[in-house]
């Protein structure tokens, strides 16, 4: 076949198109450098990090729990806003979900299941809860009301998705046996989709007592305002108690969650 | 270093034939029933020589020895007057390029081209920045479509291995171990994936590269039909001993018989045809 | 012919055993339990529960029509939220790289260093962005080089988790054919090992992008730079128009950047 022995070898590029490729490779080294350049930084402010992050580290060693009654009051506060937050959240998404599932909701109605999702979704729980307080005042209760839009937003769609997917011959089995609508509904689509229902719910209260750490941050009550309180007086060493508490609680919670999770399934 | 031209496959190799020297050899795993009860093997000069034997009899765990993929317990294993069983380190990584090793399974990073997979190969000789940014030396590449055209498979260089039929994959498995410039070719059942009459072509490259680079072959293989065609000698392995030693004409029924007797083994279809025939 | 309940030893026939429906009515119970004992004792004030549809109502009706005037600065701090993301996401897919690497049983070069690997990706993973960006303000400072640590710290523990897993779960057959070459171990990892993670290395630097785009829309809200920074300003000033307009935005960029990893994805993987 070939003439001359070949000693010459380079490795098909990722991209074939020579122009684009060095269009791509330089538009990305220049997006980074240029931002890089232009990024607006106070590095003297940011010069004093370290020795800001040694009072601060210095400040929190030993970690106090001192007033372990305030972390234990912000911590149940928590854990409410988590159950009741999921327990509305889930029963909140069930209509939402047979709303945002292509199979069953006519189309209209669809497309504003499909919106409430996408909007619960795009919005952080943070941004939400700001709104929240704003709207209902200070506290719990806008922590509430957070994470059930929150779970809304992931257990609707995450069900919506599952309903996709069912099985329609047992619909069809029913209907044939001449079954009402309702007993279709119980007897053909609830038992389809009630294991990962279930599965949700506990995922979703372990990532809303995760969540309700955060929200209290700004001002939604929980475990988050407890901390943000500690840093705003500059008690780094209660500060970091809760932090190793809200860690430690987390894993548990995540381990018990896993736990559940595959007992059920 | 001279590059070869033309038909000559021969590399530039020291020209010395090739011993490999096994002696007293023992493997266990653990505290069980050794997996080498106290092997010796000599193997001398450019022949074939195909180890046979039920799962169990140890063969895989033999080759495997020998380029310290597994660590042997006990005994000596010498390769043109090199100690394997002791080297540590840079010492056994020189060693181990001078073995050559083709697999069952093939063993190619599939997200990789053929020349990248072939020229993996090279790694124990060419500099890392060489490995990393892909310019390989000249000499390397050149080599490589030589030894690619040889088996046929020299227009897949730029297909990454994971686009190849089983039987592409195992040739580009042996270009491989070849562009090690090998004293020694291992092979650890090189046929056992691969469907029958690709087997056959395969086996015939190995006999055929054998002759052509003056290079002894050790093949693992569970096919006795095969290992009669294509082998100069039959070595028969049970319970981790070496129970047969000759010529392929030499392995009669009863030699069969002792090598796989008490073992319901899915092979002993070919291996009664081979003794049959 | 035997009857049924010759046969089975019972002629009625419940769904669950008794056990069963022991276990499934106690964990109703639990669930119910549990619910009760938050609604009856969280520090909530009834009245303003029951306003509570009135207000928002009220809150989304003074946010009507929105108010673009500002959009010019909306969209420049936008891309600021933009480039926060990127260059957090590009650090830590290089810091989280050594990180995977000693977290993945196979690759770790021994137990102190796995042991290290896996405090390092627990401790990032268990703190949230935002509590980050807390304390990287007290030390940085206001501005946008805390809100990149921030994140940046929040994504080594997510990629280099799920890489350090993705290491775990390659195939061995070719790193043992290449060490049977003689290769040096980083050539082996260049080799054998790089290949097999490069899918799940792209696939989860994209998914981390996309979600850092929406951490980073919430980090100026404790200072830490970023679109929050006048979503707060415009709160505190009951300015929600402009508001409306900025959550507006946020959602385009939350769409858009799905658009996008859904897209680097398609071509990529």
């Amino acid at each position: 076949m070939s003439t001359a022995p070949r000693d010459t070898w380079r490795k098909p590029p990722f991209i074939a198109n020579p122009a684009l490729r060095w269009t791509v490779y330089l538009g990305v080294i220049g997006y980074f450098v240029w931002v890089g350049l232009t990024m607006p930084i106070d590095w003297d402010r940011v010069a004093q990090g370290i020795t800001r992050a040694g009072r601060i580290f210095g400040g929190a060693f030993p970690p106090s729990f001192a007033r372990s009654g305030l972390l234990i009051d912000g911590f149940l506060e928590s854990l409410k806003i988590a159950v009741l937050a999921t327990a509305g959240g889930v029963v909140l998404s069930i209509p939402i979900a047979f709303m945002a599932a292509r199979n069953i909701a006519p189309l209209p109605v669809f497309y504003l299941g499909r919106a409430i999702v996408i909007v619960a979704r795009s919005f952080h729980p943070v941004i939400v809860a700001i709104l929240f307080v704003k709207a209902v005042g200070f506290g719990p209760f806008a922590g509430v009301l957070t994470l059930i839009v929150y779970s809304i937003g992931f257990v609707a769609k995450m069900l919506a998705e599952r309903i996709e997917e069912i099985d329609f011959g047992q619909v069809e089995a029913m209907r044939a046996a001449g079954a009402p609508y309702l007993s279709t509904l119980f007897y053909a689509i609830f038992p389809q989709i009630l294991p990962r229902q279930i599965g949700l719910s506990i995922y979703q209260l372990d990532s809303n007592l995760r969540a309700s750490a955060v929200v209290g941050i700004v001002g939604a009550g929980g475990i988050g305002a407890t901390l943000a309180n500690a840093f705003g007086r500059y008690d780094y060493d209660f500060a970091l108690a809760i932090t190793i508490v809200i860690v430690a609680v987390i894993l548990v919670s995540e381990a018990v969650s896993g736990v559940i999770r595959k007992r059920i399934q | 270093m001279t590059p070869c031209r033309g038909r000559s496959m021969r590399p530039a190799r020291n020209e010395s034939v090739s011993m490999l020297k096994i002696t007293d050899l023992v493997k266990r795993y653990g505290s069980g029933d050794p997996v080498l009860k106290n092997l010796d093997l000599t193997i001398e000069g450019e022949s074939v020589v195909s180890i046979i034997g039920s799962s169990g009899a140890g063969k895989s765990t033999l080759l495997r020895c020998i380029n310290r993929l597994v660590e042997p317990t006990s005994g000596s294993i010498n390769l043109n007057g090199t100690e394997l069983t002791t080297l540590r380190g840079k010492a056994l990584r020189a060693a181990r390029r001078k073995i050559g090793m083709v697999f069952q399974g093939f063993n190619l990073v599939d997200r990789l081209t053929v020349m990248e997979n072939v020229q993996s190969g090279r790694l124990g000789y060419i500099s890392t920045w060489a490995a990393v940014s892909r310019r390989y030396p000249r000499a390397d590449i050149r080599r490589a479509y030589e030894l690619m055209e040889r088996v046929g498979i020299a227009h897949y260089a730029d297909t990454r291995a994971d686009q190849l039929s089983g039987g592409e994959r195992q040739r580009v498995g042996v270009v491989r171990a070849l562009m090690q410039n090998p004293d020694i070719l291992l092979a650890d059942e090189p046929t056992a994936s691969l469907d029958p009459k690709t087997s056959e072509q395969i086996m015939g490259l190995l006999r055929d590269l054998a002759g052509e680079l003056k290079l002894p072959v050790l093949i693992n293989i569970h096919n006795v039909t095969e290992a009669k065609q294509y082998t100069d000698r039959i070595v028969g392995m049970r319970y981790g001993r070496i129970i047969f030693d000759d010529r392929p004409a030499q392995l009669d029924q009863a030699a069969m018989d002792e090598i796989y007797a008490g073992s319901p083994h899915a092979d002993r279809t070919g291996a009664d045809a081979a003794a049959a025939s | 012919m035997s009857s049924i309940r010759e046969e089975f030893g019972r002629d009625e026939w419940t769904r669950f055993t008794p056990r069963q429906k022991l276990a499934r009515w106690g964990a109703l119970a639990f669930c119910a339990l549990a619910i009760m004992w938050a609604l009856t004792s969280i520090e909530v004030i009834w009245p303003w529960v029951w306003s509570a549809p009135e207000q928002i109502g009220d809150l989304f009706g003074r946010m009507y029509p929105p108010d673009p005037s500002n959009l010019a600065t909306i969209l420049r701090v936008l891309w600021e939220t933009v480039n926060i993301a990127t260059f957090a996401t590009a650090l830590a897919v290089l810091l989280s790289l050594p990180v995977a690497y000693i977290a993945a049983q196979n690759t770790t070069p021994n137990r102190a260093t796995l042991w290290l690997g896996r405090l390092i990706l627990v401790t990032s993973r268990s703190v949230n962005t935002i509590i980050w960006a807390l304390l990287f303000v007290a030390i940085f400072g206001p501005g946008i080089v805390a809100g990149i640590v921030a994140i940046m710290f929040r994504s080594i523990g997510f990629i280099g988790k799920l890489l350090g897993e993705a290491i775990e779960e390659i195939d061995q057959r070719p790193v043992e054919a290449l060490e049977a070459t003689g290769a040096s171990r980083f050539k082996v990892i260049v080799y054998a090992i790089i290949p097999q993670v490069m899918p799940t290395f792209w696939a989860v630097s994209i998914l981390r992008w996309d979600i850092n785009l929406r951490e980073s829309t919430v980090l100026g809200l404790v200072g830490a730079g970023g679109i929050g920074i006048i979503l707060q300003g415009a709160i505190d000033t009951f300015n929600w128009p402009e508001v409306a307009t900025i959550l507006l935005a946020i959602i385009a960029l939350v769409v858009l950047g799905e658009i996008v990893s859904a897209f680097l994805r398609r071509r990529i993987l």
